[in-house]
């Protein structure tokens, strides 16, 4: 049975990336328990819309999980109470009736706000750019078991490939630092066969270029908890010790990979 | 679309030669950091057992000191390996500190307009940090206490600043009760320790982490690590300023370098240190 909540939002309202925001007082009544946080805006947004407010804008996609593109603070927490869940999976029975909930745009000077709660998150795609791929030629899905891996290392690498990008883990930093987020794609690319010709190359580049935009990490461990697939801390040790490796070894051997 | 980038914060330098190339990067910084963190911390300890011998009573504890003099023996000049390590340890203390400095500048450029106050950024909503410890968010400030309180002590005991004509050079035991029964000195001392005890319960577990030294096995050791080694250098390090106010370390009759007991009020328990 779905109850209804009435809550008090403070929203984000912000005109642009230039312009000075502030916040925006809401009552939203009558809200649904079985609405996800995403529909619980579509609402207020309908209602803003009859009174004649202009609607509060907010980036969102699959709203299953698993594209990364939504994503709010929401009372100070990344994609909001529940672990590891994107902001469209959270669901308003999470909250209690008479809740305030602040919600504000995920935070950094490399992503700068386009509008209300809404992010450019391109500095990510840079960091994609420099490494984030491979070159082997992989044709057609291959047959299982073609390339041996052993299971442990193919569930460590799959454990960095769940990261959707969403940019929770530089939203909740206290450094605005991206290392979870670098140290995913590194580490689900940089443990695995196909990932060896430019371990060291990739480690370098995207390392470097993390750290134009981004802050330093200072191992605090709030992104893994914003994290909404939960990526572990241990690929940023990985990324850490890549890093230094790729720095210091004469990657003219083979034998060193 | 290229126009419409975000540009980057930070600008790269030119490459400097090889070695030195690395602590261009933030992550080399963080890995000076760690390094010079594992010497000063391995220093804290010496420094903290060392400074036991103080239960021994004076002889021992000047002896102690004296030998530090020494170290080396007749192979060396007198005094030569104790200014080496004093000067690695300066080294490692400017490292320390320029690094954290230029990474916390660098944190705070990529969170401009975010609200980057007192070494980390915050949200408008009351609730916020949940994994982040006390300890990992105050960084920024026991480390400066501790950087300011290692240039009080030095001021208070190896140059005898304050301590007038009661400072007597070479005479640990006696400038180290001097000192501490002041009831001022002593809190500096006791609220310094406890930074210093809540700094390295962040950076002994962080340095595993940062050195990327980390493995299924040694990972839940980590944290254990921290605490053992935090808590062991505070309850040695906070026993001495309690001990002298408490009358047990102090500057009795049996001290032949006893400059002025009447400040020892508290010095009732002679017999303990006879």
């Amino acid at each position: 049975m779905s109850r209804m909540l009435q809550l008090k939002l403070r929203i984000w309202r912000q005109g642009g990336p230039a312009s000075r925001g502030s916040f925006l007082d809401v009552d939203a009544h009558d809200i649904p328990t079985d609405a996800s946080f995403l529909e619980m805006l579509d609402i207020v947004n309908e209602r803003l819309l009859e009174d004649g407010i202009e609607p509060v804008v907010f980036a969102h996609d699959c709203r299953e999980g698993i594209c990364g593109t939504c994503g709010l603070m929401i009372n100070g927490r990344a994609h909001g109470p529940e672990l590891g869940t994107a902001t469209c999976q959270l669901h308003m029975r999470k909250f209690k009736d008479g809740d305030e909930i602040v919600i504000e745009p995920f935070r950094a000077a490399a992503f700068p706000v386009v509008r209300d709660l809404m992010v450019d998150r391109r500095a990510f795609d840079r960091i994609i750019e420099a490494g984030g791929y491979i070159s082997a030629p992989t044709g057609t899905a291959p047959d299982a078991n073609e390339i041996l891996i052993p299971k442990d290392v193919a569930d460590f690498s799959m454990d960095a490939a769940q990261c959707i990008g969403c940019g929770a883990c530089v939203a909740a930093c206290p450094n605005s630092a991206a290392q979870l987020f670098t140290a995913a794609k590194l580490g689900h690319l940089n443990v695995l066969p196909q990932g060896q010709p430019e371990r060291w190359r990739r480690t370098e580049a995207m390392v470097e270029t993390m750290e134009q935009y981004f802050g330093s990490c200072t191992n605090h461990g709030e992104c893994h908890t914003a994290c909404p697939k939960e990526i572990s801390l241990d690929f940023i040790a990985l990324l850490n010790r890549d890093y230094i490796k790729a720095k210091t070894k004469n990657r003219r051997l083979a034998s060193q990979a | 679309m290229t126009a419409d980038r975000v540009p980057p914060l930070h600008k790269v330098k030119k490459a400097l030669p090889w070695p030195l190339s690395l602590y261009q990067t933030a992550i080399g910084k963080k890995y000076v950091m760690a390094i010079t963190g594992i010497g000063l911390l391995g220093f804290v300890i010496v420094h903290m057992i060392g400074n036991l011998h103080l239960y021994e009573g004076p002889s021992q504890v000047n002896e102690y000191a004296e030998s530090l003099r020494d170290l080396g023996g007749h192979l060396v000049p007198r005094t030569l390996i104790l200014w080496i390590m004093r000067i690695g340890l300066m080294l490692m203390f400017v490292f320390h500190i320029h690094s954290a400095y230029s990474l916390k500048e660098m944190s705070r450029k990529s969170s401009e307009n975010a609200g980057f106050m007192s070494g980390a950024k915050r949200y408008a909503s009351k609730q916020d940090f949940v994994a982040a410890s006390y300890a990992s968010r105050t960084m920024r400030w026991t480390g400066p206490i501790v950087g300011l309180y290692v240039l009080f002590h030095l001021a208070d005991l190896t140059w005898g600043w304050w301590l007038g004509d009661g400072y007597i050079r070479g005479d640990v035991y006696n400038n180290v009760v001097m000192s501490l029964s002041s009831l001022p000195v002593m809190l500096i001392y006791i609220v310094a320790n406890i930074a210093l005890a809540v700094h390295i319960y962040h950076g002994a577990w962080s340095m595993f982490q940062t050195l990327g030294v980390t493995n299924p096995h040694t990972k839940k050791l980590r944290r254990s690590f921290a605490v053992i080694v935090a808590s062991l250098v505070c309850a040695g390090n906070l026993s001495f300023p309690i001990m002298v106010q408490a009358g047990v370390i102090s500057n009795d009759s049996n001290n032949t370098n006893s400059v002025n007991t009447s400040e020892h009020s508290t010095a009732d328990i002679d017999a303990d240190n006879a």
